[in-house]
């Protein structure tokens, strides 16, 4: 009888490597799959128990850090001011998933990049619980702080980004009205779940969650007339070329025309004026007195091609920017055939060469636009983070300046800044200062079916000190007031966030 | 310097009477003491990954721990001294890492259902570990000589069967739990007879197959060069099937039915040594098999959430999904116990799919340990039942080694997707009295077993009539005792 109970031990044996066999398989070919499926939860637990990086600005204010929690999950994100600098940081939450760094960046910040592969081997040697990596933003504290006090001190609706023209560091990118990401990284769900619904959609016409400096653009008005201008100054001509000084522009044939004659083909300056004293106005006092008509002619003149090349050379029409944040594309045209880069018509032309019809620009992408012009015409890959740090602070990546091409020769930027500094000297608004020379452009955009009726959007964009620029800018805001205009609004936030950027001394 | 013997061979143990074989009691409590300070350990882990403080239960569980196995192995130095030193250590070590398994779950699952709707497993457990540690020590006092079970092999077999079918008969609110009809359930516990009526029909087998193993070695017609049983020696195998697909239709319990099975057919083979018994065991399975698919709802629902669990994830695929998601976030290392997610599993991860939680939390390395034990444990029993003398004694060990490796493949084969769930539990480690109950019986009588295999023969020769024919004999006839 032993030789079948040997034989019944091997079957026995055999069985037990059967399963080993299967167990194996699945750990060589299934496994990530299974670890990725959705329906399984425990990875997202998993990120949750491990100590979530930090995420600093640049001059070493934490601004999203992790409490230990003595529930399951173990760390618990926590925003020091999360309306503040929720644009940049956006929210971390387990219902709700990850949006703004906490999603570009998070296989830094939870620790699993392969960046972080050797550290992950120690701490498993040493029994160190694994940690994730640190973020260092670009963000100043005192920038972002200027703007968002600027914007809501006014209770304004709207963005700014601040740039650095050199390297295209952002100072600040701030986003009004905002929300604290706070409460949607609570780990208890019905907090989650209420304060989600507190920034949602119905209970929040004014759409707190959406970032308004990078993932929507608005109708751009007079701050446009500065790419007509490049455009102009590439094609031969100069700050003393004379175009059309009549306070009104025939959409379809290029004429002169009386905007009181009531004519929906009349397009007219603002409240109808003539532009300046003579019976031609130079390219220089047009920008300066911010001339729809002559803007208007000289787009026409220098053609769609040219104009739309002169754009794209800014930045406009990129659709695949990230920052690392997902940057919505700007356009000239409409965005119906999916290429936002053609102006339909002659009509049109003439309306895009105001920034009007269907050209929009991100907050973002119009201070680029100053950024670029400050720079000699050098376009800057906009950047939010600075540095990567190891959980031990050590530094694992820097981010290096990143040249997009020439967007006009330097000759044409200095010539620009000059029309810049006429148009500066002729807007009002607080926050000027005698020592700082600043460049710049308002805007004020008719949006809506109604244009006359309806509140247009205010815009400022500019650079400072204009002959060494330090700080590039772009305000928007959603203003409320029919009347309003972008020099009233916007300037004073844009001024006294340059200042806030020269002030920092570096 | 005070001992006279210069050359005299190393002592081994105090009631070792002729110094010709060791006890190796020594070694066995070395390997408990061994398996408690694995669970020892085991359990702080989960203590400081769970609540990051060692409380006063740990202690308490520690040392009920320690004690029942203090008695086991007291129990043994008396009773079974030449037992097989490694047998109760891996039982120590499968029941410890149960039990610590049982109250991390514990954990899991009150915080995720509340205190109300889950009343902590783990005292239960420890409660049946008390009574079947019991049973053990009594199985052991009361049961010096395993051949005395054979003179019994009618009765137990008749018992077996009552058992075995009694939730059947009875009403379902006396015998079902969540579908399957294996239950009997008194007042405030219920107990699953099937687990002892394994036994017992096993013990009625080996008795029956060694008095009756001549008949199935007779030849009958020769067909395409195979010698085919007589049909009319068909009729045990016949009845064991019939038994098996009966379980299956009035009990719901694949598991049973095909434990119980594949035990039989490796008894027939032992007995018999002739492959064509196994032969015409697996076709009656395949058969079986098909006509279970076509007739029964539950078994084609079994196989349909085998072949596709993530398709059928809300309509009973999720747990096995769910078991494939947790081997697979533990991967190698697994995610360190008390880190995993057993409450992903839901109301039945302490038994059916304890394997599975294993498999988070220890990772593969950890359920490759774990399959090494069991192994260890089933290959010591298999071992004893060669080495002992009578053929009842072989055919029993064999058939009680080959039941712990059977259990441990339908479970993990289960969770694992190898084959369709069949619903059984993993013996020592699943949360279960009766599972634990039947379990510890079982090593009884492997300990019993491998005590005679190891026993040195001194003193008065037994009388040749108790003494069983060897394995090489070929008598046919078999005086009964009287």
């Amino acid at each position: 009888m032993n030789t079948p109970l040997r034989r019944v031990g091997l079957v026995m044996l055999a069985m037990i490597v059967l399963l080993l066999a299967n167990t194996t398989y699945i750990e060589l070919f299934n496994a990530d799959e299974y670890r990725d499926d959705p329906r399984n939860q425990r990875v997202l637990y998993e990120e949750y128990s491990r100590e979530r990086g930090r995420i600093i600005t640049a001059d070493e204010k934490i601004i999203a850090n992790v409490k230990a929690t003595d529930d399951q999950l173990q760390f618990q994100r926590t925003y020091a001011n999360g309306p503040l600098y929720a644009p940049v940081t956006g929210y971390y939450s387990v219902r709700y998933g990850a949006t703004g760094l906490e999603l570009t960046e998070d296989e830094i910040l939870n620790g699993s990049d392969d960046r972080l592969f050797v550290r992950r081997l120690s701490d498993l040697v040493t029994g160190r619980d694994p940690r994730g990596g640190n973020i260092v933003t670009t963000i100043d504290s005192r920038v972002q702080t200027a703007a968002y006090q600027a914007m809501t001190g006014n209770d304004f609706t709207g963005a700014v980004v601040a740039i650095k023209p050199d390297d295209g560091q952002i100072l600040a990118m701030v986003s009004t009205p905002s929300y604290d990401p706070s409460g949607l990284a609570d780990h208890d769900p019905d907090v989650q779940e209420q304060t989600y619904n507190k920034y949602r959609d119905s209970n929040a016409p004014e759409k707190p969650m959406l970032n308004r400096a990078i993932s929507e653009n608005y109708t751009p008005g007079s701050t446009f007339k500065l790419i007509t201008a490049a455009a102009g100054l590439a094609d031969g001509r100069d700050s003393d070329t004379q175009l059309m000084a009549a306070p009104g522009i025939d959409v379809l044939t290029g004429e002169a025309c009386d905007p009181s004659d009531g004519s929906t083909r009349c397009m007219s300056n603002y409240n109808s004026r003539t532009c300046g004293s003579g019976e031609t106005a130079s390219l220089e006092t047009a920008l300066e007195l911010s001339c729809n008509t002559a803007f208007a002619q000289l787009a026409a003149e220098v053609g769609e091609e040219k104009l739309v090349d002169q754009a794209a050379r800014f930045g406009i029409g990129q659709t695949d920017l990230t920052i690392p944040l997902q940057v919505v594309p700007s356009c000239v045209g409409s965005r119906a055939d999916g290429n936002c880069m053609d102006i339909e018509d002659e009509p049109s032309l003439y309306q895009s060469g105001i920034g009007q019809k269907d050209v929009r620009l991100t907050a973002l992408e119009n201070a680029v636009i100053a950024a670029t012009i400050g720079n000699d015409g050098i376009r800057m890959h906009p950047q939010l983070v600075q540095k990567v740090l190891a959980p031990d602070l050590e530094t694992i990546s820097e981010y290096d300046p990143e040249e997009l091409g020439e967007a006009m020769s330097a000759e044409d930027a200095d010539e620009l800044t000059d029309m810049m500094i006429l148009s500066e000297n002729n807007t009002g608004g607080e926050g000027k200062r005698d020592d700082i020379e600043i460049a710049s452009k308002t805007g004020t955009a008719e949006t809506g079916a109604d244009p006359k009726n309806t509140p247009p959007f205010a815009w400022y964009v500019a650079f400072a000190p204009a002959d060494d620029p330090q700080v590039a800018v772009a305000v928007v805001v959603e203003s409320r007031d029919v009347a309003a205009t972008g020099g009233k609004l916007s300037a004073a936030v844009g001024r006294a966030t340059m200042n806030a950027a020269l002030a920092r001394g570096n | 310097m005070a001992s006279p013997g210069p050359a005299g061979p190393p002592a081994q143990g105090s009631e070792q009477p002729g110094g010709s074989a060791p006890t190796r009691r020594g070694t066995e409590l070395a390997m408990l003491a061994f398996a408690a300070g694995l669970m020892t350990g085991a359990l702080m882990l989960v203590e400081v990954n769970q609540e990051q403080q060692l409380t006063m239960r740990l202690v308490w569980y520690g040392l009920a721990y320690l004690v029942l196995f203090a008695v086991a192995h007291a129990a043994v130095r008396r009773w079974a001294p030449y037992a097989d030193p490694l047998i109760l250590p891996c039982v120590a070590l499968l029941n410890g890492i149960g039990l610590v398994m049982i109250y991390r779950i514990d954990l899991a699952l009150t915080e995720r259902f509340g205190s109300d709707d889950w009343s902590a497993a783990a005292p239960k457990q420890v409660l049946w570990t008390t009574i079947a540690t019991g049973l053990f020590i009594a199985v052991l006092k009361f049961l010096p000589d395993h051949r005395t079970l054979s003179r019994y092999a009618y009765m137990f077999g008749l018992a077996g069967l009552v058992l075995l079918a009694l939730p059947g008969m009875l009403p379902a609110q006396l015998s079902e739990v969540n579908g399957a009809k294996i239950w009997l359930r008194l007042g405030a516990f219920s107990i699953q007879p099937g687990e002892f009526a394994k036994i017992l029909l096993m013990v009625f087998f080996a008795a029956f197959l060694v008095s009756k193993r001549d008949l199935f070695t007779v030849a009958g017609r020769r067909v395409l060069g195979i010698d085919l049983p007589r049909a009319r020696d068909m009729g045990p195998i016949l009845f064991a099937w019939g038994i098996c697909v009966a379980i299956m239709v009035f009990e719901k319990d694949l598991g049973t039915a095909l434990l119980f099975f594949g035990v039989v057919l490796a008894l027939l083979y032992v007995a018999t040594e002739r492959f064509i018994w196994v032969g015409v065991g697996l076709t009656l399975f395949a058969v079986g098999c098909v006509l279970a698919y076509q007739l029964f709802g539950h078994v084609e629902r079994r196989v349909e959430s085998w072949l596709d669990p993530f398709g059928l994830y809300e309509t009973g695929g999720y747990q096995l999904a769910q078991a494939l998601f947790a081997f697979a976030t533990g991967g190698m290392f697994g995610t360190g116990l008390g880190a995993g997610r057993p409450d992903m599993l839901l109301y039945q991860a302490n038994s059916d799919f304890i394997t599975a939680v294993i498999g988070e939390e220890l990772g593969f390395i950890g359920l490759t340990a774990l399959l090494l034990v069991y192994m260890i444990l089933a290959l010591r029993g298999l071992r004893s039942a060669v080495a002992v003398r009578d053929s009842f004694g072989k055919l029993l060990g064999g058939g009680l080694s080959f039941t712990l490796i059977m259990q441990i493949f339908l479970v993990v084969g289960g969770v694992t997707t190898l084959i369709p769930l069949t619903g059984i539990t993993a013996p020592f480690l699943s949360a279960g009295g009766s599972s634990l109950l039947a379990n510890y019986v079982l090593v009884a009588l492997l300990l019993r077993i491998s005590d005679a295999a190891r026993r040195p023969q001194t003193g008065v020769k037994p009388k040749p009539v108790a003494q069983a024919p060897i394995a090489e004999a070929h008598t046919v006839m078999v005086e009964r005792p009287s």
